[in-house]
């Protein structure tokens, strides 16, 4: 860990030290990890509304029983994109954008290793989402075989945009390769001296064990699509039983990539929370240590884990109760986890700020999407409930309240750092209060839908699931408007909110609270002395 | 000037055009493959502007990008950190490459020991076959498939012969072949640390030339699988994994040897010193996993 950047002579060459170009040059030239975080924040913001839009066809039609609104083909391609534009539009984007913004600032780096890589990561994405968005308006329709896209549902009985989904998924899984090589190396390679790992923040050590997951499953996934692809154009039969290929394959494939995918959404969230909570209860993170190595556990078991979504496919026993075992196993780390927060609050002198709001409910309610997976986990009970409503309410808790809040939080806890304004507190806290009553409105119904029975991804339904049904439409609708209200309370601060101190929380820990506000163009030009004060807190 | 030469500076390039259009270019390339697949596959007329479009942004956005990098560095803006930035960058890309071929083993490693297996009645799921085929029995290579009006099997497959005819087994010299450009390929490294820049010319042009040579036999095996085997990518399962590892294999081959030939055009220019040397370093382990993958493909996908 040498020399970062010495002294004042950052200007070594003319145009180094300048700040930002003017106009649209800048956005697409930059190669500033803070205006590379900028665009994929408010680029996942526009894909998290679009994605919102089509739940918000789903939930209208689902409002009632009988089709109402949409037929069911293009039900079906809502489920699918609402499904691939929240994850790979939405989550994953959001995570990478505060990873940019963040990462540098809290190891003391100049800025990103790979900074014209960093700008082509961004930019790949709004090509792929035109790639994947343009077929809703193409003749034959776009996707509709569920974001799993399992075959032969994606190959032999797909709609011809499926070729274009193909290469929408490899241009994503080619950014994410390149975003993860990125902050990975700015990890191991940029910190400022004395910045060991033990001492980095536990957000920085969540995103470097995400983006070695992101770097062991993206491949993989790009070569589940590549099969489809030849399956598809090529006349090659891994997918289809009758050259001696297996559906099955694909799903054992998929869900190789999928279920690291699930960990790649939410430890980046650990992390953000992991930074929240110390900050309100004013007291340093209560074993920070085993939050390192659980996190670290949590990523290797996401390996042999994969088929606990295929229980009622047909496999064999021993691989069903291999399965089982391995999955409860990962409730042991998330334990773990969940015990290190509340600890952390336990006798703090707590206060709630609407980030720490977020961040509480965080807690709760994904410990609540933990426990339903936990009971999705156990293999004879998985037969009842699979494909039910009852999975749907499962990850909508671990995404939603899970990534999606601690996302929100982190948007709400360093908006101050990255515009130099504050946010209106009482709107901050309206929209926390909106967001949080609709979010169990929406999805805590759907629990019991899907234990009587009710199944996933269909349009229509049986009498008997009409209430549930239409709470959770109401809720939905709730909870999509007042992330329009957030859209306003962010514009809000950015616009005309209170000037932030360069600390902002008195409770906060870290070095991105020893730079002004808003965090100048280029954070460290000369690196850092990290005090205790400031190490992982 | 003396301040660019300063080498504690970590240097950020301000801006870029180069990635915006890299980005432009892959859309390009892609969007018109599809459309080209697509019109292909429905018997319409394809056209391919937008995959030349896209493919020529990007040979020639990456070829000024690539260019801009190694001026960078001849200025003397890249720090030894930079450099290591490099180093971990194309560490971890490998390991990305390593992750896309590990999927088509691991669908070898399925077909062959469970989706075939039950698919002829063997084990805990051979029920499957004894109810959709019953008179398909399991082997590997599968010559005759499970439904061959769809997928006709292939007459021969390209399975070792046994290790008493390797020296008539194509395979076999292009395993020999790959290995040596692994030694060649060092061999021009050790040169560049001694200094000797013929030895580098000399040992990576040997390296290309062992590069094309293996290309060539590949291809040839292609044809002889085509014409006269009757092994396609729609015979079924073993040619659908045969022609997927070999072919992705073949391509990285293909993108190596490019490389190789990128390098040792830099090594005529006087380009690499033994102290600075990350684009031939990068090449050269591409190109040693090339050949791991390689002899992975020689032991599962031939002999076993
Ligand atoms: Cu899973």
């Amino acid at each position: 860990m040498s020399e970062v950047v010495e002294a004042g002579h950052a200007t070594h060459d003319d145009h180094h030290d300048h700040g930002p170009d003017k106009g649209l040059a800048r956005w697409l030239f930059t190669t500033n990890h803070k205006d590379i975080g900028t665009l994929y924040l408010w680029f996942s913001f526009t894909m998290f509304l679009i994605g919102g839009v089509l739940a918000l066809v789903i939930r209208a039609e689902l409002f009632q029983p009988g089709l109402q609104f949409v037929n069911p083909e293009f039900f079906n391609q809502m489920t699918t994109n609402h499904g691939l534009i929240m994850v790979f539009g939405a989550i994953m984007p959001a995570f990478v954008g505060l990873a940019n913004w963040l990462v540098p600032m809290m190891v003391g780096a100049p800025d990103m290793a790979l900074p014209r890589m960093n700008n082509l990561s961004f930019w790949i994405l709004p090509f792929a989402f035109a790639m994947l968005i343009s077929t809703l308006f193409m003749e034959a329709g776009g996707p509709n075989f569920g974001w799993t896209f399992y075959a032969p549902l994606s190959t032999t009985y797909a709609p011809e945009t499926v070729t274009y989904f193909i290469f929408g998924v490899h241009l994503m899984g080619a950014s994410s390769i390149m975003g993860s090589i990125n902050i990975i190396a700015t990890i191991l390679n940029m910190r400022a001296p004395g910045m060991t790992l033990m001492k980095m923040p536990l957000f920085v050590w969540t995103w470097l064990i995400t983006a070695y997951l992101l770097l062991a499953v993206m491949p993989v996934l790009a070569g589940a699509v590549t099969m489809m692809l030849f399956d598809i154009h090529f006349g090659t039969s891994f997918f289809n039983a009758a050259g001696g290929g297996d559906p099955v394959m694909f799903q054992h494939i998929f869900w190789f990539f999928g279920h690291p995918e699930v960990y790649i959404m939410i430890l980046p969230a650990f992390g953000v929370v992991s930074q929240i909570i110390p900050t309100f209860s004013r007291k340093p993170l209560f074993g920070y240590d085993s939050m390192v190595y659980a996190t670290a556990s949590i990523a290797f078991l996401s390996f042999i884990v994969w088929a606990h979504h295929m229980f009622t496919v047909g496999m064999p026993l021993a691989g069903q109760l291999f399965f089982m075992y391995a999955t409860m196993l990962i409730a042991v780390p998330t334990g773990v986890k969940v015990f290190n927060w509340v600890s952390t609050m336990w006798q703090g002198a707590m206060t709630f700020e609407t980030p720490m709001l977020f961040a509480i409910a965080f807690v709760i309610l994904f410990t609540i999407g933990g426990f339903s997976g936990l009971m999705l986990a156990i293999t004879p009970a998985d037969y009842q409930y699979h494909d039910t409503y009852f999975v749907v309410a499962h990850f909508h808790y671990v995404l939603v309240p899970g990534a999606l809040f601690s996302i929100i939080a982190a948007v709400y806890y360093w908006l101050p750092k990255w515009c130099g304004r504050m946010y209106d507190e009482s709107l901050g806290k309206l929209h926390f209060w909106l967001s949080f009553i609709g979010v169990n409105v929406t999805f805590f119904p759907q629990h019991f839908s899907g234990l009587a029975g009710m199944p996933r991804r269909i349009p229509d339904y049986a009498l008997q699931f009409a209430d549930f049904n239409m709470l959770s439409s109401i809720g939905a609708f709730i909870f999509g408007f007042s992330q329009v209200f957030f859209l306003y309370v962010v514009i809000k601060a950015i616009r005309s909110g209170k000037p932030a101190t360069d600390r902002v929380w008195e409770g906060a820990h870290g070095l991105e609270w020893t730079l002004p506000s808003p965090a100048p163009y280029h954070s460290f030009t000369h690196p850092p002395k990290i005090t205790d004060a400031e190490a992982h807190s | 000037m003396s301040s660019q030469t300063d080498q504690s500076v970590y240097y950020v390039p301000h801006n870029g055009w180069y990635p915006v259009w890299v980005a432009f270019g892959a859309f390009m390339l892609l969007a018109g493959l599809g459309t080209w697949l697509n019109a292909v596959k429905a018997d319409e007329d394809p056209s391919a502007w937008m995959m030349y479009v896209g493919g020529a942004t990007l040979a020639v956005v990456l070829f000024f990008w690539f260019a801009k990098v190694i001026e960078e560095n001849h200025q003397g803006l890249a720090n030894e950190q930079l450099k290591r930035s490099y180093v971990w960058g194309m560490g971890w890309f490998i390991f990305s490459e390593v992750m896309f071929f590990a999927a088509f083993f691991g669908a070898l490693f399925y077909a062959r020991n469970f989706a075939v297996a039950w698919l002829g009645g063997e084990g805990a799921k051979g029920i499957t076959g004894d109810y959709l085929w019953p008179e398909f029995s399991s082997e590997w290579p599968v010559m005759a498939n499970p439904d061959n009006s769809l997928f006709q099997g292939p007459a021969e497959s390209m399975a070792s012969p046994g290790i008493g005819s390797w020296l008539s087994y194509l395979p076999f010299w292009n395993t020999v072949i790959l290995l040596t450009s692994s030694v060649t390929v060092h061999f021009a490294h050790t040169s560049l640390k001694n200094d000797s820049r013929g030895g580098l010319i000399g040992w990576l042009a040997l390296t290309v030339l062992l590069g094309i040579v293996f290309l060539i036999l590949q291809g040839w095996e292609y044809l002889h699988a085509y014409d006269e085997l009757g092994l396609t990518l729609s015979s079924g399962i073993y040619g659908s994994t045969f022609f997927i590892l070999t072919g992705f294999h073949g391509f990285h081959v293909t993108l190596g040897t490019f490389m190789l030939i990128i390098a040792l055009l830099r090594a005529i220019k006087g380009h690499f010193s033994h102290h600075d040397c990350f684009g031939f370093e990068a090449t050269s382990w591409y190109w040693h996993f090339v050949d791991v993958v390689w002899v992975c493909l020689f032991f599962f996908v031939y002999i076993f």
